[in-house]
């Protein structure tokens, strides 16, 4: 009974596949990489089983792959124009990733790959690169001219350039923190509530009448989640976006 | 970095549940609320999301993973749905386009038709016109043919009233003076010279 209430658990990577100590680092096929895998394939088989018809009068698995697309497209367009349709399929991955990784989670018992902070770090670590390196390919030395804003008195100046390179730097901190702490907490606060519900019953009948409290909570809670991860999905994509504009378009 | 970020966040995360659990596992209460670890599974932190052990393969799989979900996308999903959409624009515009040359199509048969129908009736009023112009025409030409064959049957009438009347009037001398010649012989017995009978007609008649 134990092990039920553990709110940690579910968080808890195993291996599957365990591959040795190459180089004294632990290498395993573990159920985070099956359930990445599992993601993956589900998005690819989706969206290609959902256009198999090519209907002009789309069906409605195709009009659900072609909203996802649409949605997509018009957050990059809005953000960071039709040029930075050029970062569709990179944007279009890690939101569906992210979306997908953030739905499978909500299944009973499966993994929640976004729930860990390597995961969403590494993810945070690619956009940021993405943005730095296209930044100096496209712009050359131009694009530090991010760091510079105009039209400041030149005794701020450095304070300004302290201030922005710091904002700059706190973007894959937060990118990363704000899906993983999101993730994590309200799956910990789901468990911990259906853990409140498995004790009170425990307690005989007047354990019953009490554990409808935490129940309701949970049924709150899992609806507040389905929509957290929507939303953190779409935050992680828009926020993409608003950084490869700066990629684009450096200089305020 | 990650190596020296990485163990001291596991010892902040970690204070309170390493003291209470064992690595051997089982439970234990750890401010009331009953944690378990499962034996075999901590790899030296009992909080998996900053378990330092678990990153590389977590990252090398998520590598693969993400480089994979790219690939299929750009390659692959993507492209197949920007078909599908741009086909459908493509055939809207397609279909807009022959909506909007059947409609010019329609609107200048239709202004075809009107100058058909509006030249049709010019051709039926000037048809109408000429006909009456025409049928007028030859009614006064006849009008005027018969009123000169008329005048004509007058004036031939008239100088055969005028001759028969000068003939008659003529025979009326002629009767007149062999009336008068034969009156006077008859009346003193011998003929008159026949000028002086003819002088004496001559002035009586024109008295």
């Amino acid at each position: 009974m134990a092990t039920e209430i553990d709110p940690i658990h579910q968080f808890q990577i195993f291996k599957i596949v365990d591959l040795g100590t190459p180089g004294g680092i632990e290498l395993a096929f573990t159920n985070s990489a099956a359930f990445m895998f599992g993601i993956v394939a589900l998005v690819f088989f989706f969206l290609t089983f959902a256009t198999r018809g090519r209907t002009l009068v789309p069906s409605r698995l195709q009009s659900l792959a072609e909203m996802s697309y649409e949605f997509v497209a018009s957050n990059i367009r809005s953000t960071a124009g039709n040029e930075g349709m050029k970062f569709f399929p990179l944007v279009f991955s890690l939101f569906i990733f992210v979306l997908v990784a953030n739905f499978v989670g909500m299944i009973p018992y499966a993994f929640t790959v976004t729930s860990h902070l390597v995961v969403t770090a590494a993810l945070a670590v690619l956009v940021i690169g993405t943005v730095i390196v296209y930044g100096f390919i496209r712009h050359g030395t131009h694009f530090l001219h991010l760091f510079v804003p105009s039209g400041v008195p030149a005794f701020l100046l450095p304070f300004m350039v302290v201030i922005e390179v710091i904002s700059f730097l706190s973007r894959p901190i937060s990118l990363s923190l704000r899906l993983f702490a999101n993730m994590l907490a309200g799956h910990i606060a789901m468990k911990v509530f259906a853990g409140f519900i498995v004790m009170m019953t425990a307690g005989g009948a007047v354990g019953w009448l009490g554990a409808v409290l935490p129940l309701t909570m949970v049924v709150a809670l899992t609806a507040l989640e389905f929509l957290v991860a929507f939303l953190q999905a779409y935050v992680f994509a828009v926020l993409t976006c608003i950084y490869l504009n700066d990629a684009l378009h450096p200089g305020h | 970095m990650s190596e020296t970020l990485g163990p001291a966040i596991i010892v902040v995360a970690s204070t309170e549940t390493a003291q209470a659990t064992p690595h051997a596992g089982g439970a234990a209460v750890a401010d009331g609320v009953v944690i378990a670890v499962p034996p075999g599974e901590a790899h030296g932190s009992s909080f998996p999301p900053f378990d330092v052990t678990t990153f590389p393969s977590q990252l090398i799989w998520l590598v693969i993973a993400f480089a994979a979900l790219y690939l299929l996308m750009s390659r692959i999903a993507l492209p197949r749905i920007a078909n599908i959409l741009e086909e459908r624009h493509d055939r809207i515009a397609d279909d807009l386009e022959e909506a909007g040359k059947m409609r010019a199509e329609s609107e200048a048969a239709a202004k075809a038709y009107e100058a058909a129908l509006s030249s049709a009736r010019g051709k039926a009023h000037g048809i109408a016109t000429e006909t009456r112009d025409k049928l007028s025409a030859e009614a006064e030409a006849s009008r005027k043919a018969l009123e000169a064959g008329l005048a004509d049957k007058l004036s031939t009438a008239e100088a055969q009233i005028a001759s028969t009347k000068t003939a008659a009037m003529a025979n009326v001398r002629g009767i007149a003076v062999d009336a008068a010649g034969t009156i006077v012989s008859t009346l003193i017995g011998t003929a008159p010279a026949s000028q002086a009978v003819e002088a004496a007609v001559d002035q009586a008649i024109e008295n």
